[in-house]
């Protein structure tokens, strides 16, 4: 691994933001803009060649707010690298590398229908889950978990789900799990400690 | 000494095959045992659906197990599983190419109230599309359960007024 990550800093000494070492894996923050072109090389020259997957952050009320990771592996080499990098709340606008690995062409297509990224040169960025004309991006933090209405005519609707005090839903507060448990405040009231109850 | 019957006269052969009965109860008891299922499986109560109609559970008992994966032959709409938004307008739309009488069972939690998914991407139960006959509690219900909500259905149907209901129909088309 320190092989493959000393030979990509050599070759992308400028564009390498950061370096992140945690239990045996690398993860590599990159500049936007050189993405695809490191990308290309770790598939060429490094040897990465499956694209296990591609996922994205929302820094929500940070900037830059948005972060696209891809999970590599070196399939003859054994070796598992994450790039990252950081894109504008403005101008969720990302390179795609679906010309390098086609299974990112599905993986970007659900990043932009779950998180609203568009990918630059993307042959075909429609949503995947969602469907077309579906005004929003589920993924997203300002997004609330019960939903936004929206309409469709003949392909579909949507509608907000009633989640004030559902069986499933956590309370935000500041104690520990067990307290936003949704369990935790259905449970009957205790009975008095001075006062004994057979069966309270 | 003649060997023409008369019709009046009793006649062994009839004697015993015949009953009586209202037009109503005869149609309902018909429509009622031998319900053609459209099994409408979204996800793992459709597993419970199957069970329920194999040899172990066996649905042939009450008559409803010849499912027909074409809403134009069938009868009975089981929603069986998660209706996400996405599937909404085609469960509704393979429910208006049922031919009347039609009747729905919403098996399971999420067809019938959307369940655990209170979420952006569920419908909040079937019978915001179309009239649920019978709900069936449970995640996933179990196969008797599911035949408990086909007697029920049964028993609901027997109550029904076929003949008015039909001509009601045809009265209010002209």
């Amino acid at each position: 691994m320190e092989a493959a990550v000393t030979k990509l800093e050599a070759q992308f000494k400028d564009a390498i933001l950061e370096k992140n070492e945690f239990r045996g894996e690398t993860s590599l923050t990159v500049k936007t803009d050189r993405a695809h072109e490191i990308a290309k090389y770790c598939r060429d020259a490094l040897g990465f060649d499956y694209f296990i997957d591609l996922t994205t952050i929302d820094h929500f009320e940070t900037e830059p707010r948005w972060e696209v990771v891809y999970e590599l592996y070196s399939m003859a080499a054994g070796l598992h690298l994450r790039l990252k990098y950081r894109l504008l709340e403005g101008e969720p606008e990302a390179p795609t590398v679906s010309d390098l690995w086609p299974t990112a062409n599905w993986h970007e297509r659900e990043a932009y229908d779950m998180m609203g990224i568009r990918f630059k040169n993307h042959p075909d960025l429609r949503r995947i889950l969602m469907w077309e004309g579906y005004p929003h991006f589920p993924l997203r933090k300002d997004f609330p978990l019960e939903g936004l209405p929206s309409d469709v005519p003949d392909v579909a609707f949507t509608d907000v789900a009633p989640l004030q005090g559902g069986p499933f839903v956590t309370a935000p507060t500041d104690g520990t799990t067990q307290v936003r448990e949704p369990r935790a405040r259905y449970l009957p009231p205790l009975p008095p400690k001075d006062k004994f109850v057979a069966e309270p | 000494m003649s060997n023409v019957t008369s019709p009046l006269a009793y006649d062994s052969k009839v004697e015993g095959n015949v009953i009586f009965t209202r037009l109503d109860a005869a149609i309902n008891w018909m429509r009622g045992n031998s319900l053609w299922p459209m099994p409408m499986g979204l996800a793992c109560c459709a597993i419970e659906l199957m069970a329920a109609s194999s040899a172990r559970f066996d649905i042939s008992r009450f008559g409803a197990e010849v499912m027909r994966f074409s809403p134009r032959q069938s009868d009975v709409m089981i929603v069986a599983g998660t209706v996400t938004y996405k599937m909404a307008y085609a469960v509704k739309r393979i429910w208006d190419q049922m031919p009347e009488p039609k009747w729905c069972i919403a098996m399971g939690a999420c067809a019938s109230s959307g369940g655990m998914y209170r979420s952006y991407a569920v419908l909040q139960g079937i019978d915001h599309l179309l009239p649920v006959d019978v709900y069936i509690s449970g995640c996933p219900p179990r196969p008797e359960a599911l035949l408990d909500g086909l007697m029920k259905l049964q028993h609901k149907i027997m109550g029904e007024h076929a003949i008015a209901d039909q001509r009601k129909k045809y009265v209010e088309a002209a």
